[in-house]
Formats: structure tokens, sequence, C-alpha cells
């Protein structure tokens, strides 16, 4: 039990935000109508990512200086699950965006540029399948995780501030949390982070645990 | 002092080297040159408007620096880099590769500007200066991202593919404000419009230098 209460929570707070998200009342706009529901699973799918991408660079560094195999397998179990909230983001997104602004994909900013961080990650996986020596994958992969994360930063949350966007919040146009985002969906969507990045945590821990028990058998 | 004395011997031996096969700079220099040529045949049929060419421009640049720039690390033999390794601290290695090809940048893309503004005489910006502070900038932001992935993927032992793949991913977000601040000097807006973009390059710059120095030591020990 001790161990396993915060399963337990990210799950209830996820059950909790999928039917307060559907049933609750949220407020009429324009255009968004009941779309808007959707922020309740298109920006937790961001907050999760960037939760499992810190993790790995935690991990990352941590291997830098002490060298154990077991961080670096953490590292990039949890890029691997970061992917895979990244592209749920992408989905979750698109959909949105094909009923508020027209098509799937856009062209604005903040989806070029989570693609382009996507990349980022996917070239992270290729350079390891590049390189045979473990320890030497691990370390080299290690530093190119270290080194693109600053830049993935830069890409996701910077420069869509400083161009046009269709997003509220970037561009001149304004936040959500200025006119639309009353306390009715702040009691929703606040716990939706949290829920799901200790959902996208758990995941990764699973994970991490396969990966493990593969590589014992792989080296007996 | 011991890490100036260095890094200014390093850089010595680079230009020494450079000067004597004068490879990569008469390579890039062609590669500059043909493609301007290509795309400018390719291209004339679009008609003069500037905001293509000038995207061409850095799409040119982009590509020479990497054909350049990669090659400060990935044509050294193992043999040369062990013997580096015992003869100087990483962080000069690092240090000196990076300011020679920011050297090397500087002169190719000032040449490539001269050239493209010959060629395309429709292009010309009415800013000039504000351009090549432009050009200047993406110099020195190709040279320092492209070093330390170039020392990456030369570590990796699988050349060219994975530079491309490496770098593109990186380098996107520096071009993009490339592009736009170019952009401000084709359209002739005032300086102050392009202080955030001026601003936010010289900050990646610092990060990327600082984290390359954090970390090249790491990557550089066998």
């Amino acid at each position: 039990m001790k161990k396993t209460w915060w399963k337990i929570l990210g799950s209830l707070i996820v059950i909790y935000t999928t039917i307060a998200g559907l049933l609750l009342g949220v407020p009429r706009l324009a255009i968004l109508n009941e779309t808007i529901r959707n922020l309740y699973f298109h920006v937790p799918m961001w907050f999760a990512m960037l939760t499992l991408f810190s993790i790995s660079v935690f991990y990352s560094i941590k291997f830098l200086l002490q060298g154990k195999e077991e961080d670096d397998l953490r590292a990039v179990e949890s890029v691997n699950v970061g992917i895979v909230f990244s592209l749920l983001g992408l989905v979750t997104g698109s959909f949105w965006a094909k009923f508020t602004w027209g098509q799937f994909w856009s062209f604005d900013v903040k989806q070029n540029f989570t693609a382009v961080s996507i990349l980022l990650y996917f070239a992270y996986l290729i350079l390891r399948n590049a390189i045979d020596e473990e320890q030497k994958r691990a370390k080299i992969a290690a530093i190119y995780n270290i080194f693109a994360f600053p830049m993935m930063v830069v890409l996701i949350m910077v420069l869509p501030r400083l161009s046009d966007s269709l997003h509220p919040g970037n561009g001149g146009n304004p936040g959500f949390n200025s006119y639309d985002l009353d306390s009715r969906m702040r009691v929703v969507l606040y716990p939706a982070f949290i829920g799901w990045s200790i959902i996208g945590y758990w995941i990764y821990t699973i994970r991490f645990r396969i990966r493990s028990i593969e590589n014992k058998q792989q080296h007996n | 002092m011991q890490l100036a004395k260095e890094v200014k011997y390093l850089i010595h031996k680079e230009v020494l080297l450079e000067w004597r096969s004068k490879y990569t700079i008469n390579g890039v220099l062609l590669y500059v040159v043909s493609t301007i040529f290509t795309c400018y045949l390719s291209f004339i049929s679009l008609g003069t408007e500037k905001l293509i060419w000038n995207a061409l421009f850095w799409i040119i640049i982009l590509f020479a620096s990497i054909n350049g720039v990669s090659k400060s690390f990935l044509q050294e033999t193992k043999g040369q880099q062990l013997y580096s390794y015992i003869l100087a601290s990483p962080a000069a290695i690092l240090i000196s590769k990076t300011i020679y090809n920011t050297l090397l940048m500087l002169f190719l893309t000032t040449i490539a500007l001269i050239l493209y503004a010959i060629v395309f005489d429709t292009f010309t910006p009415p800013d000039l200066i504000l351009y090549y502070v432009a050009v200047i900038l993406g110099g020195i932001s190709f040279s320092t991202v492209f070093t330390m992935v170039s020392a990456i993927a030369s570590k990796a032992g699988n050349g060219g593919m994975l530079m491309a793949i490496l770098s593109f991913p990186i380098i996107i977000p520096v071009l993009i404000l490339l592009i736009k601040l170019a952009k401000n000097a084709v359209d002739g807006l005032p300086w102050e419009n392009s202080y955030d973009e001026i601003g936010m390059l010289l900050v990646v710059n610092v990060v990327v230098v600082s984290v390359s120095l954090l970390l090249f030591p790491y990557l550089w020990r066998d």
C-alpha cells in the first residue's frame, strides 16, 4: 500500500478529470463551443511530456556523473514514453485544430515546432541505434540528450511567444487565463496536469522494469 | 592562462593545417558558389520576390556550414585525436575548434553574401548593415552548434548522415530566428524591431557554448 498510493491517486485523478471534463459546465464561447473540453486532454499531454523529458535529462546527467547502466536505461525509457505523450498531444491538438481552425495541420508555429522537437528525440533514438558498444552508446546518447534539451525548451516555450500563432497566449493573442479559463475549468485542468504526469511516470517505471529484466536475460 | 596559451596554439595549428592543404576552404567555397548558381538557375523563373531569395540564402549557408564545420572533428583520425587528448585540455580543444570554425564561417558567409548580392542584383537588402549583422550572428551560431554536434557524430563513428540528422532539429530554432532577423533587414525596418531576435540569438549561443563546455570533457574521454 505504501508503494502504490501514488498510482491509485494518479488513476483517480485521471478518472475524475475525464468524467468531470466531459460533464461539468464550461464557458460558452464562439468557435470553440464544446471543443473547449479538449483543453483537459490536450494540454496535460504536453505537461506529461515535459515531465518525462525532464526525468530523462536528470538521469542522463546522473549517468555522466556516476556511469551506472541503470541510469541510461531510465533515460531512454522516459524518452520513449515522452515521445508517446508528445504524439498524443499532437493528435489531440490536430483534432482540435480541425474543428476550430479548419484543418488538421494549420502550419501554426506551435504545431511546427513541436513536430521539430519530436524529430529531435527521434534523432536521439537513431543515435542510440548507430552505436553498438553499450557504454559508449550510453555516454554519447546522454550527452546529446542534455545538449538537445535546452534547444527543445527554446523551441516549444520561447519561440512561439515571439511569433504569430493561432494558439492562445502567443503572438499577441490573449492567454486562456485572461478571458475564459474561469474557476470551473481550473478545478479540472490543474488536477489533470498532475494526474497525467503521474500516469506517464507510472508507464515509464513499468517500461524501465521490463527493459532491465530483458537486459539481465541478455547478459546471462 | 594555461588555457589561453593552449587555445592560441591549437588555433595556430588548425590554420596552419588548413593553409597547407587548403582543402576545406576551397571545397566549401566552390560548394557555395555552385549552389548559388544552381539555385539561381532553378529559381529565376519564380521572379524577383526578395523573401524567397532571403530564405534561399540561409538554406545555402546552412548546407555549406554543415559541410564546412563537420570536417573539424570528422576528418581527424583516431590517432590525431588521441595525440591532442594527451597534449591539451578538452576545453582548449573545443574552444579552439569553435573559434577556428567561427573564423572560417565568417569568411565564407561574407564571400557568399557578396557573391549573392552581385548575382541577384534585385536582392540587395536596403539595410545592408543589419543584414550583415544577421550573417555574422549566423556564422557564429552555426559554428558553435555544429562543432559540438560534429564531435558527437565523430565519436559515434558514423559520419555524414548522423551529422545531418542530429544537427537539423537543433539548428532549426536558430535558423528561424536568423531568417526573421534577415527579413527585418530586407524589409528595411528600424533596428528597434530586431533587438528581440538579436538578444535571443546571443542567449542561444551563450547557452550552447556553456552546455558544450560542460559536456565536452565527458565526450572526449574514451
